[in-house]
């Protein structure tokens, strides 16, 4: 890197990456209208959201002033607090829609999977960066180890979406770290090796119904079968350009079940058509390249690492929450990212973009 | 050590190798997207047209409740409301203003309505004002053509044209709460209940609610991409709840209310040839019309502070201690065990003792009754003769005898608001305290005072068994229910009858019922009659110390009581009446128990000669 002559601009002074500000911004202004017609035309339901938007941007702001250093030092200690709220919660935590996965503090309800998230990548990233890149394989023992108690402890609440997600993040870091191509071919084979055991002893019968309804939607179309079947006519009947905004008649009368959180794709591409899918695609495309290009530019490998995981991370909820809605994955819980309405994994997104703009506003502009 | 040029340079490799997997990816799901929306595009959007039928619940109308002559008790009342379709209405605030010169709408209502409005779907109609006055509907009619968009309604509201008369016997409807929805879903009920917002809370109305409530109809409607109806397909019409005759005499409950006037009391009155209850009325009440449409929170908490607990049903719930009333009872089984005979003889000096002890147990008369027999015993309800007949046969022989008429359980009636009340044993002390029984316990079980308590209900039931000599019914109010143009009576529930040892017993206290009576209260009624009255202390009152009424706290004062029935050879109706803190039974309770009596011996005679 070159010496710079350097004066950092108003932007850079309070740690904000305005390219990616933009994307975001972009992203929650469509989800915006895309609630106000899948709620019914609902303020106070936007009212809500608004708010919450308000609140993650505060946060990101917030974090982003946090240089990358500090969380390093601090990465371990909260993944092993993480872990403990993970065990709190399989002790003591709530059931709520038969999923244990909250942890009531009295003044709120809490989901400790949520801070393994955010903590996890960074410790991966933290463990790893420690070894000279790319890692020796006597180092990858304590990846793993690292990698599957949150996941398998998050797995077990039973939560499929969010510790597909812990792994990925994780599974991600290794991989940019330069782990031999042979490793990982070897890691893809035992997954898919991996998969008849998950079948028959760690799935739940629901989530197997899911699988099987995925498949072959049509065979209950009543039941297990609904979600999927009401969700594709409206994607596929908004055809080239979409039915219009407010006039999506699948999710305004109310056919398309989860229509403002989960399933919110369906109501773009049923109200905006092909067009509408497209552009949010590349919005999203956009944010991913900007994140990979801060990923890129950092400094340490340490940063780098965990700037990769967190844009790598967003881009597995795009991809589980469209490929759920649109017929290609089973259904998991995953949101689709900045746009569905709720504010607990929005908070946790929102995080992360703040540790990029962080990570890219924090350098040191010297020459190596 | 690192290399941090190599590992930077390895990161960039792997960074874009994953930026055209993520490409690659999106190309995945874009095709995806394509082949539905492109290639399946008419295949998905014949499906959506498809997707255009809507079921609308129709909801059944309520069961109307009758009296036993066919007396009106619950109706269904038509109601307007003006609702507005905010799609259709151009300038809100400027139409309202307009609105306001024809109707009065309130500020109150005004400021609800705009609020409601904005999170509230344009094209679904909002209630904007309810209930509106026949007149009041008039007046819009009139001027319907320049409020496009607004519109009135009519709906049914249940209604008690009786208002308080009835209210803890009736119960009311309420709007489906949260815990009513919860119950109906385990129950499998709720999807009888789409449409429907209103649900027995209490009472009868509670208690028969599967019968008054119904089966909903529905509409299949073809709507537009608007939600808006285009027509019906399909109109499947609701099965309405079938109207119910209960046992009770609406005016009898009326004179009873009148002669109660709102004074804290109980009375319960019971045809003894089927246990139809005649008059359930509990005093004070409240109008339970202002539950169905939601009470105000002020009203409500005036209802649950008040000192005088109207939301309780006395007669049912309110337990009280039976003092005399229950002396027939135990003279009853001191004859059937022989404790006693008719001919028994004691002395009273105006207080008794536990042999060897020397507290004594004070008559009511402090003088005392002189020698009393058992018929004089229960005429002039001395104590005396009762503590030594309580002594003699033990508090467990006097609860198992007491137990089939009915005491210590409940009656089953048809309302779910009862208890048990108490009917006190040693096992019964020992669960309840931890606490062993003591002699003293049952010397006031002998006067019906102590640990045992009963409901209106009980007693009247229990009066109803005696004058029945043992014959048992469950007491409840259903007398039938109409089935298109006949009425199908509901069955009653007939119990073992209570067999003595002695059936001639039965006669020997009927009889002294009778006597006092007739040397009192009802010495110049045109029919013959049979009665005992009680007065039970509710604070109690040390032994030596005198009961004041003057000095104790109006709540503290004695409970008056009264059971009764008539006529004596053939009865058909058995009453009890409990006025709390009233004072002497006999001079309290009587007369509204006379009065009764009167009313429904004599009504027939009366209209006859009018």
């Amino acid at each position: 890197m070159s010496p710079q002559n350097h004066r950092p601009n108003i932007w850079q002074r309070m740690h904000i990456d305005l390219p990616l500000l933009l994307g975001i911004l972009a992203l929650m202004s469509f989800g915006l209208f895309v609630i106000y017609s899948a709620g019914g035309e609902d303020l106070a339901l936007m009212e809500r959201q608004l708010f919450r938007m308000g609140l993650s941007l505060f946060i990101m702001f917030v974090v982003a002033q946090i240089n990358p250093e500090v969380l390093r030092r601090w990465a371990f200690p909260i993944y092993i607090a993480g872990v403990i709220l993970l065990l709190g919660v399989h002790f003591f935590g709530e059931i709520n829609k038969g999923a244990q996965r909250w942890l009531n503090l009295g003044f709120m309800e809490f989901q400790p999977s949520e801070l393994i998230k955010l903590a996890f990548p960074i410790t991966m990233a933290w463990y790893i960066s420690k070894f000279p890149l790319p890692p020796k394989k006597r180092y990858l023992a304590g990846a793993g180890v690292i990698l599957l108690i949150p996941t398998l402890l998050i797995a077990k609440q039973p939560d499929l979406g969010t510790s597909i997600l812990v792994a990925a993040s994780g599974i991600f870091v290794l991989f940019l770290s330069g782990m031999s191509w042979r490793i990982v071919g070897g890691f893809i084979g035992s997954i898919l090796a991996m998969l008849p055991v998950l079948w028959f002893f760690l799935m739940h019968d629901y989530q197997r119904t899911r699988v099987l309804t995925l498949l072959d939607p049509e065979k209950d179309p009543l039941g297990a079968g609904y979600h999927i079947i009401q969700s594709k006519i409206a994607i596929g009947s908004g055809g080239m350009l979409g039915k219009g905004w407010l006039d999506g008649t699948q999710s305004q009368l109310e056919f398309l079940p989860e229509r403002h959180t989960d399933f919110i794709f369906a109501v773009i591409g049923e109200e905006f058509g092909l067009i509408g899918s497209f552009l949010l695609l590349a919005i999203y495309l956009y944010v991913i390249g900007r994140g990979l290009v801060i990923a890129s530019q950092a400094q340490t490998s340490f940063a780098r690492l965990l700037a990769g995981s967190i844009t790598l991370t967003f881009f597995v909820y795009i991809f589980v929450n469209i490929g759920m809605v649109s017929g290609l994955l089973p259904v998991v819980g995953v949101p689709l990212p900045l746009i569905s309405y709720g504010g607990t994994s929005m908070l946790t997104l929102m995080t992360g973009f703040g540790i990029l703009m962080s990570i890219h506003t924090h350098r040191r502009f010297i020459d190596r | 050590m690192h290399d941090h040029a190599a590992e930077a340079s390895l990161f960039k490799r792997r960074a874009l190798f994953t930026f055209v997997c993520v490409v690659i990816l999106l190309g995945i799901l874009l095709s995806n997207l394509y082949h539905l929306q492109i290639l399946s595009y008419t295949d998905y959007e014949t499906r959506s047209n498809d997707n255009r039928i809507r079921v609308v619940p129709v909801p059944p109308s309520r069961g109307l409740i009758y009296d036993r002559h066919g007396k009106l008790l619950a109706e269904n009342q038509p109601f307007f409301a003006l609702e507005l379709i905010p799609e259709k209405v151009k300038h809100i605030p400027e139409t309202l203003t307009r609105l306001s010169q024809i109707i009065p709408l309130s500020a109150e209502e005004q400021e609800k309505f705009t609020e409601s409005l904005k999170y509230h779907r344009r094209f679904k109609p909002l209630t904007l004002k309810t209930p509106l006055t026949e007149e009041q509907v008039a007046q819009f009619s009139v001027n319907q053509h320049e409020f496009p968009g607004i519109s009135v309604v009519a709906g049914l509201k249940r209604h008690y044209p009786h208002q308080g008369l009835l209210t803890h016997a009736l119960g009311y409807v309420g709007r489906i709460n949260d815990r009513d929805k919860l119950r109906l879903q385990q129950a499998g009920e709720w999807k009888d209940y789409a449409g429907t917002k209103y649900i027995g809370k209490q009472g009868i109305e509670k208690f028969y609610e599967t019968l008054l409530h119904g089966k909903p109809g529905h509409l299949e409607e073809e709507v537009n991409n608007r939600g808006r109806t285009i027509r019906t397909l399909k109109s499947v019409p609701p099965d309405p709840g079938q109207d119910i005759y209960l046992t009770l005499d609406l005016e009898l409950q009326k004179k009873a209310f009148e002669l109660l006037d709102g004074r804290r009391g109980s009375v319960v009155a019971i045809d003894p040839r089927d246990g139809g209850i005649l008059a359930m009325l509990s005093s004070p009440t409240y109008d339970p019309n202002q539950f169905v449409h939601g009470i105000s929170s002020k009203a409500y908490g005036e209802l649950l502070n008040s000192r005088s607990r109207p939301l309780i049903n006395r007669a049912t719930q309110g337990q009280y201690a039976p003092a005399s009333t229950i002396k027939p009872h135990l003279a009853l089984l001191g004859l059937d065990e022989n404790t006693i005979t008719a001919k028994t003889r004691i002395w009273d000096p105006g207080f008794w003792q536990i042999p060897g002890v020397e507290r004594k147990y004070r008559d009511w008369k402090r003088w005392g009754h002189g020698w009393v027999d058992v018929n004089t015993a229960l005429i002039g309800s001395c104590d005396t003769y009762f503590y030594d007949l309580a002594y003699k046969t033990g508090v467990d022989k006097i609860a198992s005898f007491m137990q089939p008429f009915g005491f210590g359980e409940r009656t089953g009636v048809d309302i779910f608001e009862e208890s048990a009340g108490i009917m006190p044993s040693k096992d019964w002390k020992r669960m309840r305290y931890n606490q062993p029984w003591y002699i003293g316990d049952t010397i006031s079980v002998g006067i019906g005072q102590g640990y045992w308590t009963t409901t209106p209900l009980q007693l009247a039931n229990a009066a109803a068994i005696m004058a029945n000599k043992g014959k048992r019914f469950v007491p409840h109010m259903l007398k039938s229910i109409k089935d298109n143009t006949s009425k199908i009576d509901s069955p009653v529930d007939e119990k073992a009858p209570i067999v003595l040892n002695d059936q001639k017993n039965w006669d020997i206290i009927n009889e002294s019922m009778m006597n006092t009576a007739h040397k009192s209260r009802f010495k110049d009624a045109g029919y013959t009659a049979a009665m005992k009255t009680g007065t039970a202390q509710v604070f109690s009152v040390a032994e030596d110390e005198k009961y004041d009424a003057e000095t104790v706290d109006e709540f503290l004062k004695d409970n008056a009581l009264i059971i009764a029935y008539a006529p004596y050879e053939n009865p058909t109706i058995v009453l009890a009446v409990v006025l709390e803190n009233a004072g002497w039974g006999g001079a309290n309770a009587g007369p509204v128990a006379r009065a009764l009596l009167d009313e429904y011996m004599l009504r027939d005679s009366l209209e006859f000669n009018q």
